[in-house]
């Protein structure tokens, strides 16, 4: 047994538990606190599968700055239980078991039929997980993506402004 | 890797790590002593000097006094999150120091050991950004499961201020790596090799003053301590909070002040490299004097902008909170992309 392989489940099984964490309770603040607990754990997987800038950014942007906006929106509005309209909703819980029971079965089939479950991880996956990697195939071959990317984020912060410059006429 | 290799492996990082925990929470007491004996000074006092030689041990006496008291959670507090904050805190402000390197290192029978938990880390300047960021989760829980006004303020106030500053944080950073050319911190500290002026802080000065201001706001410190203003907030996010876990705070406020102060001292000083070439000492790489010497160099380094913190906090007027904003987001922010810029720039033009 290797370091990595059982630290990649100790990770893997946390990284679940604090996912339906997420789902299940009712507490919004424990909800948030739970996703943020999930997104450290979901990095310690990307280390032990040797992606260490993912994993740095996947706590940097994810848990440190998305989620600390969520939190502070949810302790300015002083959510308290979310009973009240859990019922009111009941006919999406049937859709969204569909759609979820839908995604496993793809994935299940995907992965069982060309024997993709395996402990090996090959060699180059080292240095693959490096800044200076990514940094290079972002800025050569996935040249047009990226920028594609960039511009689309530029429309969101200027929709953004737009929407927040945006007087409130009665 | 091999089950020796691993063992090895473990001790070692183990054996660091206890030592670089305790140093850190010694550190932090000496800090508080330090911050009473300079502020005394620069108000014209005596400062602490009953306990122990040159009030010495008055931290420790502060420590066992606040384990005494009695440890109070608001009836209508929210119990867990209320325990989780202060722990949250203090985790963040030490977790940090697993990637500082504090010399370069050591041959101990054959194996070569590198002083500092994982200062190769390739992502050693990431790690440092996002375990701050997570420290914020200590404080806005804190004010928010207190159930207290004045605590809510608080932590509000701390979330948005840390928001802000990262980024032009994070935008300064970029040109010390531009120049260095890796996020691995002593991949940084070798780049400043030799006399001092091959020092990152002479090619990149407004980085290094960006840097520091942030520095300021991302800890909390006077001018920018707002989180816990007393006149407004009476004792801000930490208000509901007695005995030690209070204390717990107060040290994480400190450990946060030294690595503050550590960062600026690597990113921007050269680290453990001495002001002059290495090779005038006589020594070679390896031995423990060298790394003596190069230890001895980080430390001083270390607490002269703990000097600098402390002094700054008890000469400069807190900022109201609006100029604390626009400070942020109006003049370091445009600024540290800029300098950025202007530093891709004159690599790409003089090929650095």
């Amino acid at each position: 047994m290797d370091l990595q392989f059982i630290l990649f489940f100790v990770f893997g099984t946390l990284a679940i538990a604090s996912a339906s964490a997420t789902v299940l309770s009712k507490n919004p603040v424990v909800s948030a606190m739970a996703l943020v607990f999930h997104f450290c754990t979901l990095a310690c997987v990307y280390f032990t599968l040797n992606a260490q800038f993912v994993g740095a950014l996947q706590v940097l942007v994810y848990a440190g700055a998305i989620m600390i906006l969520v939190i502070f929106v949810i302790m300015l509005l002083n959510l308290g239980n979310e009973k009240a309209f859990a019922e009111k909703f009941n006919y999406r819980k049937g859709i969204a078991i569909m759609l979820g029971a839908s995604f496993i079965i793809m994935l299940a089939t995907s992965f069982l039929s060309k024997n993709y479950i395996t402990n090996q991880m090959p060699a180059s996956s080292l240095k693959n997980g490096t800044v200076e990697k990514i940094g290079l195939d972002l800025f050569t071959s996935y040249i047009y993506p990226f920028e594609a990317i960039a511009l689309l984020l530029c429309v969101a912060v200027v929709g953004a402004i737009i929407l927040a410059k945006k007087k409130i006429s009665h | 890797m091999n089950t020796a290799n691993i063992t090895w492996m473990l001790a070692e990082t183990g054996i660091k790590a206890f030592v670089i925990v305790n140093i850190i929470l010694v550190m932090a007491s000496a800090e508080v002593w330090l911050e009473r004996k300079v502020c005394a000074w620069i108000q014209k006092r005596n400062g602490p000097n009953r306990v122990g030689p040159f009030g010495l041990l008055q931290p420790f006496a502060d420590v066992v006094k606040l384990f005494m008291k009695e440890d109070i959670i608001p009836a209508a507090a929210s119990k867990n999150f209320h325990r989780l904050a202060p722990l949250l805190s203090l985790m963040m402000a030490v977790a940090v120091y697993a990637v500082i390197p504090y010399a370069n290192y050591v041959d101990v029978m054959g194996h070569r050991v590198y002083l500092g938990i994982a200062p190769n880390l390739n992502i050693g300047l990431l790690y440092i950004l996002a375990m701050t960021t997570l420290g914020v989760y200590g404080i806005t829980l804190a004010g928010w499961s207190s159930n207290n006004k004045y605590s809510l303020l608080g932590g509000l106030r701390s979330s948005a201020q840390m928001i802000s500053y990262e980024l032009s944080m994070g935008m300064a950073l970029i040109g010390v790596v531009l120049v260095s050319g890796t996020l691995c911190l002593n991949g940084v500290i070798d780049k400043q090799v030799g006399w001092f002026w091959h020092w990152n802080v002479f090619c990149q000065p407004i980085a290094f003053i960006i840097f520091t201001v942030a520095s300021f706001a991302e800890t909390n410190r006077a001018p920018f301590d707002l989180p816990e203003a007393e006149p407004e907030l009476v004792g801000g996010f930490n208000t509901e909070y007695s005995g030690m876990k209070f204390g717990m705070f107060f040290l994480a406020e400190y450990a946060n002040m030294a690595t503050a102060s550590c960062f600026i001292a690597i990113l921007f000083f050269g680290g453990w490299q001495l002001p002059f070439p290495q090779e005038m000492l006589g020594l070679k790489d390896g031995s423990v004097q060298l790394a003596l010497a190069q230890f001895s160099s980080f430390f001083i380094k270390m607490l002269l902008f703990i000097f600098f913190f402390i002094w700054v906090r008890w000469t400069v007027p807190r900022f109201r909170y609006d100029q604390l904003m626009s400070l942020g987001w109006k003049i370091l922010l445009p600024l540290s992309i800029l300098n950025a810029l202007f530093t891709a720039i004159a690599i790409i033009v003089f090929k650095l």
